[in-house]
């Protein structure tokens, strides 16, 4: 197994099955009596958030607690930070007190990756600015596998700011590894300058995707890192890539809608569309718990030099 | 600092991310077959030793919990499920009423865990009916140190409260480092530590055989899995 996840493209195919796998192994136990697992007692798992999050940190941190390990949260607000502690510093500091595991969500891309050279434990990204969410990517395949079965040729088209979502980037270049074809979604101006790299297709009119899609996912219009006028006005961005009753009739029966959340219901999804049941919304989040503990016990729970 | 595991013994390079897998897809829940006897192995049970072997088991487990009323078998995987499914069936033959059966991983509940690289979960099914109150008896393949069997109990404690735990195995090999014992034995296989304790079954490996063998390198990899 890897050491650090920080990118979905560090994955290998049968990386990524074996996290899906334990996953689901672990996802089954989930309505045991007792859901705690003693395997990594002992281990210390440090959340380093320097963004707001609700369900990400919070999902992290039932993981590594249903895995007995000890859990230290770290938000930017209220911690040296404020009085201007740079992230080498933090994290020499967490390295003298012991850290195993480091999951960093940061607003600058690459922050992971440099935190992976200063720290001995294993590092998770949990948010790197625009740049990559691996386990939401995972979490989102997860929930895709459950639902349809399979995702091996599965037809999945991502629709909205592709430029800012990290979790757009993560889940084409997993989904690529793991067989589905990606379609991306936008208005040309919410598209990254070299979207033709990634292996994916690029598409402006949802309507025409709608119809061979098997899983259509909505991404957060992210007015907080927007600092443009990428559209005219929200109404008409609404109006052309929003999910609203009458474009979900056109997907086939068996599709279902995705959205990684935080929702703004009304401008990329109709709030009878993410309460439909096609909506997986309150699933991913379940999911998210499993393929978290997945991650952590797979990069923690074996031996630090393997044999 | 970035890459402590070297790619060519199961690490993963990550920026240049070529992957060597930790273990192969598919391979959750799924025993990989034993293709090959042990080098220099010799056959200790046949086909019919073990099927005469699981017929007593069955036998005293009726024997011993009155008609085995409320017992329900749980097999270690890989191999101690299929054990357990060959005892029930035998346990609903002999009293005509069929008994649950099923499998607990204990994967995460080893004390070695830290010792050797992350490896693949197997696959927990516990009847519907629960565990509580029950008399539940443990099955695997070979008991040797028995640190299997008492991680299996940590396991079993978090499933619920059995009114008795029991342990059957197809071969004791000795060798115990705690203190553990099973409830019944299909053989009692004396050993030496430096030996190899290998059991084929027909639903994963095609052929049913204990195999004994001597402990080179590479047979001692081959059955780590029974070894241990």
């Amino acid at each position: 197994m890897i050491r650090h996840l920080i990118s979905a493209a560090d994955l290998s195919r049968d990386d990524a099955l074996l996290i899906l796998d334990t996953a689901g192994e672990l996802a089954q136990m989930a309505d045991r009596p007792i859901f705690k697992l003693p395997t990594l007692r002992g281990r210390t798992v440090v959340n380093l958030f320097y963004e707001d999050s609700t369900r990400t940190r919070i999902s992290f941190e039932a993981a590594a607690k249903r895995l007995s390990a000890d859990v230290i949260n770290f938000s930017a607000k209220g911690s040296s930070v404020a009085k201007g502690e740079s992230l080498k510093d933090t994290a020499l500091t967490l390295e003298a007190m012991g850290a195993d595991a480091v999951v960093i969500r940061h607003g600058a891309s690459g922050a992971p990756h440099r935190l992976a050279g200063w720290v001995r434990g294993s590092v998770v990204n949990a948010g790197d600015g625009t740049h990559e969410h691996p386990t939401q990517a995972l979490l989102d395949a997860f929930t895709m596998r459950s639902r349809l079965g399979r995702l091996e040729g599965l037809r999945v088209t991502i629709v909205g700011d592709v430029l800012h979502s990290r979790v757009a980037r993560s889940n084409v270049l997993l989904l690529h590894t793991l067989g589905a074809d990606v379609t991306l979604v936008a208005p040309p101006t919410l598209l990254p300058v070299a979207v033709g790299t990634w292996p994916c297709e690029v598409s402006y009119d949802l309507d025409a995707e709608l119809p061979k899609t098997d899983v259509v996912m909505m991404l957060r219009v992210q007015a907080e890192r927007m600092n443009a006028a990428y559209f005219p006005t929200v109404r008409e961005y609404s109006r052309r890539y929003g999910l609203d009753g009458s474009r979900m009739a056109l997907l086939p029966e068996h599709a279902i809608v995705m959205h990684p959340g935080p929702m703004n219901r009304g401008v990329e999804i109709a709030a009878d569309v993410a309460d439909s049941a096609r909506s997986t919304i309150v699933e991913q989040v379940a999911n998210g718990v499993s393929i978290r503990m997945a991650v952590l016990y797979l990069l923690l729970g074996g031996s630090e030099a393997s044999a | 600092m970035v890459h402590v595991q070297p790619p060519a013994d199961g690490g993963l390079d990550l920026a240049a991310g070529s992957a060597v897998p930790a273990a192969p897809a598919g391979s959750v829940g799924v025993g990989q077959p034993r293709s090959a006897l042990l080098p220099g192995g010799k056959i200790v049970l046949g086909p019919d030793e073990i099927r005469r072997a699981l017929t007593r088991i069955a036998h005293e487990i009726l024997e011993r919990t009155d008609g085995a009323d409320d017992v329900i078998l749980l097999g270690i995987p890989t191999r101690g499920v299929q054990l357990a499914h060959r005892l029930a069936a035998r346990l609903a033959q002999v009293e005509s009423r069929p008994a649950p059966s099923g499998s607990l991983d204990i994967t995460m509940y080893r004390d070695d865990l830290r010792l050797r690289p992350a490896r693949a979960l197997g696959h927990t099914d516990v009847p519907a009916s629960g565990v509580d109150g029950k008399v539940v008896v443990l099955v695997d393949d070979v008991l040797y140190s028995g640190r299997t069997v008492r991680a299996a109990l940590d396991a079993l404690g978090d499933l619920g409260r059995p009114r008795a735990v029991q342990l059957a195995v197809l071969v004791d090999r000795g060798h115990r480092e705690l203190p553990i014992r099973a409830d019944y034995v299909g053989k009692n296989l004396p050993t030496s530590q430096r030996e190899v304790v290998q059991v084929l079954l027909t639903e994963v490996d095609g052929q049913d055989a204990v195999v004994l063998g001597k402990g080179a390198a590479q047979a001692a990899a081959a059955g780590q899995e029974a070894g241990r």
